[in-house]
């Protein structure tokens, strides 16, 4: 087993304390264009689903439509990307929107039809307008299944986001393509093992978020 | 890019085998794991059931299982498995469906009320018996429903593994980025959604089939 010796070798680099491949420094670059497609994708996608979600018009198309989006492989959307508009943040961004939109778009959608009918009612009833039905009870309501989807997109784009490596571009991705391209294998897996913990700790972030930061009226059980 | 065009049609003339070659790679790498984790997940299922304080340890081990990039399990198994070899690529996807496919199984098994139970009991049916013919059916619209995202989101994944060296259609990206040739990109990327929405199909009309009551669709959260 000489893990240990890999990992002591991958970590234990003095490339990887200071500069541009440094740890520290890809880890930045991941979480920043990861963080960027994530907004991006939220500025998007939540809006149109608490609207689509809230009429209650095109939520089958809504799905279907996520349907689609789920089965296209991202890898293929990078190469394209990079090939039709040349290597930049750009050309990845488009690929890793297209990932992050539709889970959004569906929780947010689902998160405000999920809304109980006699609570939507009564605000009706005791004289709201819809602006305000929607702002104070139904996207309260929905806030446990948006923050499930921005939870299963943010892990979805991290490790994707990895991909982006192989047409150029940083972050922890470098370590894992840059090894298997020089035959250096205590790079690639001292990159792998450095995605899988920030995606786990991305997915502890927001398991901790939904558990502590929501206001005690909205924990249900299964959010 | 220049003046090379999206797709040149006569390419994909020439290369009919070649893609019919990586289609049927494709399905196999990605169609199989699925199979393997639904044969995986219905005896665990049953145990989470039987055995309720199972349930909550087991999930959150998947749950952190979903959340591993598939590059780099792929690359941390390479050591074990081999480059370029069906198992690197078939272990993850297997453990990825068997993530979707434990908490839909466990719904499904729960789904059944308690009176229709016990008034199988009452006929007479044994455990085995309630088993096969009361709480796998009723279990049916569920497992689809888990069914549907694991083999899609299986198909999408699969080809990241042409980056450790079997992909199927996941080839088609690496040459045509190698060479700056756009059109196999565009009939990858055709082929594996293509193939994603046909096993959708085929899953919709299995339930169909199987569960001609289930009118609206259980509702899986991924």
């Amino acid at each position: 087993m000489n893990w240990l010796s890999w990992l002591s070798d991958f970590f234990g680099s003095p490339d990887r304390q200071h500069g541009a491949d440094s740890i520290v420094h890809r880890i930045g670059e991941h979480l920043l264009l990861s963080g960027e497609a994530l907004g991006l994708a939220a500025l998007l996608a939540i809006p149109l689903g608490l609207l689509l979600g809230y009429t209650g018009r095109a939520a089958g198309l809504v799905t279907a439509l996520t349907g689609t989006a789920r089965a296209l492989p991202t890898l293929g959307l990078v190469t394209l990307a990079v090939l039709v508009a040349g290597v930049g943040d750009t050309a990845v961004l488009v690929p890793l929107v297209a990932l992050a939109a539709p889970v959004l778009l569906v929780a947010a959608c689902e998160g405000v039809r999920g809304t109980d009918p006699d609570l939507r009612d009564a605000a009706r009833g005791i004289g709201l307008t819809h602006r305000q039905v929607l702002w104070q009870v139904c996207v309260p309501w929905a806030l446990p299944a948006l923050l499930a989807g921005l939870r299963t997109a943010a892990v979805q784009v991290i490790a994707t986001a990895t991909v982006a490596a192989y047409v150029g571009l940083g972050g922890l991705g470098r370590y894992v393509v840059d090894g298997l391209a020089t035959h250096d294998f205590p790079q690639t897996v001292g990159g792998a093992l450095l995605v899988v913990l920030l995606a786990v700790a991305t997915q502890l972030l927001f398991a901790a978020l939904i558990r502590f930061a929501l206001p005690t009226g909205l924990r249900r059980p299964r959010g | 890019m220049g003046d090379e065009p999206l797709v040149r049609w006569h390419w994909l003339g020439t290369h009919v085998d070649y893609l019919r070659g990586l289609l049927l790679d494709h399905a196999v790498i990605s169609l199989l794991p699925v199979l393997f984790g639904l044969l995986l997940a219905l005896p665990l299922g049953l145990l989470c059931t039987r055995f309720p304080r199972l349930y909550q340890p087991l999930a959150a081990v998947f749950n952190v299982v979903y959340a591993l990039p598939a590059l780099a399990v792929f690359v941390v198994l390479i050591p074990y498995t081999g480059l370029a070899t069906q198992a690197t690529v078939m272990i993850p996807l297997t453990c990825y469906a068997l993530a979707v496919l434990l908490p839909t199984t466990v719904d499904g098994l729960r789904a059944v009320p308690e009176p229709v139970r016990q008034a199988a009991t009452a006929l007479g049916y044994g455990p085995w018996r309630r088993l096969a013919a009361v709480e796998l059916p009723a279990a049916v619209p569920y497992l689809v429903a888990g069914l549907r995202v694991a083999a899609v989101s299986s198909i999408s994944l699969a080809s990241v593994g042409a980056l450790v060296g079997r992909g199927g259609l996941g080839y088609l990206f690496i040459t045509g980025f190698q060479l700056t040739f756009p059109t196999p990109i565009v009939a990858g990327i055709v082929l594996v959604a293509a193939l994603a929405l046909v096993t959708d199909a085929v899953l919709l009309l299995a339930r169909r089939v199987l569960a001609p009551w289930a009118r609206r669709e259980a509702v899986v959260g991924r």
